[in-house]
């Protein structure tokens, strides 16, 4: 009985107390938004730390292709196969490209690819399932099987048959990672929504004149923000390693364009000889990038949470 | 039996340690029955989770000590304190569904606890957990065991906790506001039938409440806390008739009974003058026949059954009965939110019931029927600001635009007596109080002259209480709206309105003049609701 008992009092127990802190009279410069932002970042180190990584990708991104030391796609006979060195910091490759140039200017394409796919499915998603979750009825329940479909349907086989149907282009690509993750910020904002389609605020905003749209889009709808900026990180990290494991297949980026996919795919051709550095590297930094999406999660569902705010 | 010395409880919050419990002490005799009083956040429940060690992550026990039958529960082990609790001293939870495993069959969370404690084998388990059953007057025990909690109805899930907290034979039982959210009716019941029980096996017990008249009527004893101090203790007759402490006064005042008006619930020297509201002749609302038939899986249900009545302009009208009698289907069918089955509604002469409740948010009328909702913190989008939330219907309704707005917000919060420095705060950032008063200032923000309140107190301690109910008066001598008062509490009801109507299972039973019907009820569910209603001790109040 205790187990549950006590369960029960954890969630009521913090309750007690907050009226009187829920007078804070100092600290008034912190409660704008960049104060909050500040405040989460130093609370949490590792999110603090998760933000610094994105950053640094984000200067990768932009500045990339300025700040490296070789031309990524210029070979080179002279300095084939080399191992890491001062000259080469990640070797060079079969072609005597230099691998670091080539990871540091693959990442703007990388971040270009899930960040696109990731924009895509949310907009799409929250739209269907914002509908979905507030009309209830038929609309849910035809949604909801249209979502386990393309839940059952593996990304690969979807990716070839856009790429047979469209062409191979990095856009499809992206078009291809934004349907498969569709149905997961559908079924959030589904949930998100229709626990609130009959709440008490819901309500209070029909009696203040509100159209049905407009209580979707501007009373419902941002509550369900905090959850899908979750998901919204992880899926970045998906979305990266699909766009890698579909260029890995040979879909989408193609040789010679440094993309981190591609460029584990071709090392991994020379890993039994021990060339290690030319897998290593790109998916050293696949994964770098993909524990930095997952790591701001929670710092940017706590910024998007005004709740948090005190 | 339990004594408790210099307690001091503190949790880690953003702002540093906050102290909720700062150096209380009492004791518990064996047999005897305290009542800890105190208004939310006055640390009477963390006072009681510190007892029992099962404070929240951030909380810890500071300093003191709590000696229990010679065992320090301050510095037991964990070990120890698992077999106490349940054993020796146990808890009754607040919310019943909560506290119970929703997939687990009553009987099974019962034998939980009996085997956990080795008051039962494998074998004999069911048999003593139906025994448990019985004790809490569950009548059809044996297959009440087999239910969930779901199935039951929220004063037969309390029955339940308690068969749970008494079931191994505890000295000392901590009951943490064992009747909230449950209707007066079985509230009555329920602390009847603890009290029974305590009395017969000769426990000790602790009752946590907000309601000083419901602990003075089932405690030998109340200590009433403030800011995690005891400011006042002793017999209850003689704290209510004679309080020493401002507050013990003050929640004393502001606790409805049958006696005074609404004003002598502030404290004295508070009272103002209340001016008197013009009830006219003219019908505003008029009912006729109204129902409401929902198509459950059963068959249909009759939530409400063709009922009439007439509400005058500026009149206040109290609609009173419990959870289920229809009282709420009522409420949203007249702020048009849901469509009526059949029947009429006449706003002025002209018929709203006809038109659908999707489209109504257009319609002319409006701003004119408004509503202020039971649950002040639900009610309010916690994305939206005070500001932002008086102001909707303004933008919608009113189609006022910036500077306009910003100074009829204003006006608003001053109305309401929110103050305006916190208006752009978040409802979480805001108090009880406050998110009532922002409720209440949205309502009139469209200059309804129908205000439907939907127990817009029910969510709030006595003394907020008190206040909100004065404003509430205030504002309808001032501004000449009527009111719906939806409410289970007769006293609350006495206090404001004219009329009242009294719903049972989807009919109105009785409806007459607020005097008539609390002094002569005619019918045998309206005595019921007056008798079941806590009875302070009565003192002449000036």
């Amino acid at each position: 009985m205790n187990k549950i008992l006590s369960s029960v009092a954890k969630t009521s127990a913090p309750e007690a107390p907050s009226p009187t802190i829920a007078i804070p009279t100092k600290s008034k410069a912190k409660s704008g938004a960049l104060g909050h932002l500040i405040y989460v970042l130093r609370e949490n180190p590792v999110t603090a730390l998760a933000f610094i990584m994105f950053g640094v990708m984000v200067i990768a991104a932009v500045f990339g292709p300025y700040i490296v030391p070789y031309d990524p796609l210029a070979t080179d006979s002279d300095s084939v196969l080399q191992p890491p060195s001062f000259s080469h910091w990640f070797g060079t490759d079969n072609l005597g490209r230099d691998v670091f140039s080539r990871v540091v200017v693959a990442t703007r394409l990388d971040l270009v690819i899930s960040v696109a796919a990731v924009a895509l499915s949310f907009m799409i998603g929250s739209f269907l399932g914002a509908i979905a979750g507030y009309r209830g009825g038929w609309t849910d329940i035809t949604l909801n099987r249209v979502l386990d479909t393309i839940m059952a349907f593996p990304l690969f086989v979807l990716a070839m048959g856009v790429v047979a149907a469209l062409g191979n282009s990095i856009a499809n690509i992206i078009y291809a990672t934004a349907i498969i993750n569709i149905p997961f910020y559908a079924r959030l904002v589904r949930a998100e929504v229709n626990i609130r389609r009959n709440a008490g605020f819901t309500l209070a905003a029909k009696l203040s004149g509100n159209s049905d749209a407009r209580i979707l889009a501007f009373h419902i709808f941002p509550n369900a923000l905090p959850p899908m900026m979750v998901q919204v990180s992880l899926n970045l990290g998906w979305a990266i390693l699909n766009a890698a494991g579909l260029s890995f297949i040979g879909l989408g980026v193609r040789p010679p364009t440094p993309e981190w996919g591609i460029m584990v795919a071709e090392g991994a051709n020379f890993i039994v000889s021990g060339e290690w550095w030319l897998a290593l590297f790109p998916g050293l930094s696949l994964m770098v990038a993909v524990l930095t999406f997952n790591l701001m999660g929670d710092g940017l569902r706590d910024i998007v949470d005004p709740r948090r705010r005190t | 039996m339990l004594s408790i010395k210099g307690l001091r409880v503190a949790f880690r919050t953003r702002h540093g340690e906050v102290n909720a419990v700062n150096g209380i002490d009492f004791d518990v005799a064996k047999g005897e029955r305290l009542g800890i009083v105190g208004e939310s956040g006055s640390g009477k429940s963390v006072t009681s989770y510190a007892l029992m060690r099962i404070l929240d992550a951030g909380g810890r026990i500071k300093a003191g000590d709590a000696i229990y039958s010679g065992i320090d529960l301050r510095n037991a082990s964990e070990r120890d304190m698992r077999d106490i609790r349940g054993r020796e001293i146990s808890m009754i939870f607040q919310n019943p569904r909560a506290a119970l495993n929703p997939i687990r069959k009553v009987g099974h969370q019962i034998e939980d606890v009996l085997r956990r404690h080795s008051r039962a084998t494998r074998h004999n388990a069911k048999t003593k957990a139906i025994e448990a059953l019985e004790a809490v007057k569950i009548r059809d025990a044996a297959t009440r065991y087999e239910a969930y909690p779901f199935e039951l109805s929220g004063g037969m899930c309390q029955r339940i906790v308690i068969a749970l907290a008494l079931a191994c034979d505890p000295k000392l039982i901590i009951a943490d506001e064992p009747t909230t959210g449950l209707d007066i009716t079985t509230q009555k019941a329920v602390m009847d039938l603890v009290d029974d029980l305590v009395r017969a096996r000769g426990m000790s017990s602790i009752l946590i409440t907000h309601d000083l008249g419901l602990a003075s009527q089932y405690c030998d004893r109340i200590v009433v806390m403030k800011d995690g101090l005891i400011v006042e203790a002793g017999d209850p007759v003689e704290l209510f008739t004679n309080p020493q402490h401002a507050y013990t006064r003050k929640l004393v005042h502001a606790t409805p009974r049958r006696i005074g008006t609404i004003r002598s619930l502030l404290p004295e020297g508070e009272r103002s003058d209340l001016e008197p509201h013009i009830i006219s002749e003219k019908p505003l609302i008029d009912v006729i026949n109204l129902s409401k038939t929902y198509q459950g899986k059963s068959g249909p249900v009759h939530a409400v059954k063709k009922i009439s009545f007439t509400i005058h302009e500026g009149e206040s009208v109290g609609l009173v009965g419990e959870s289920g009698c229809g009282k709420s289907t009522t409420s949203s069918m007249l702020v048009r939110l849901l469509d009526s089955t059949s029947g009429s509604i006449f706003y002025r002469g002209e018929d709203i019931a006809t038109l659908p409740a999707a489209d109504f948010a257009k319609h002319p009328l409006r701003p004119k029927i408004q509503m202020v909702f039971q649950d002040a913190t639900d009610s309010l989008n916690p994305r939206f600001t005070a500001r932002q939330a008086i102001a909707d219907p303004l933008y919608r309704l009113m189609g006022m635009r910036g500077d306009d707005v910003i100074e009829r917000t204003k006006e608003l919060a001053e109305m309401t007596g929110f103050p305006a420095h916190l208006l752009d705060r978040f409802p979480h950032q805001l108090s009880g109080g406050q998110k009532a008063r922002v409720g209440i200032a949205r309502a009139l923000a469209s200059e309804p002259d129908f205000l439907i309140l939907d127990e817009p107190t029910a969510a709030l301690d006595v003394s907020i209480q008190a206040l909100v109910l004065n404003l509430l008066a205030d504002l309808r001598s001032r501004l000449g709206i009527s009111y719906l008062f939806v409410s289970h509490d007769l006293n609350v009801v006495r206090l404001l309105c004219d009329h009242v109507i009294v719903m049972q299972n989807g009919s109105i039973v009785e409806s007459g003049p607020v005097a008539t019907v609390m002094e002569n009820p005619k019918h045998p569910y309206t005595c019921e609701l007056l008798s079941a209603a806590p009875q302070a001790p009565e003192r002449d109040i000036a």
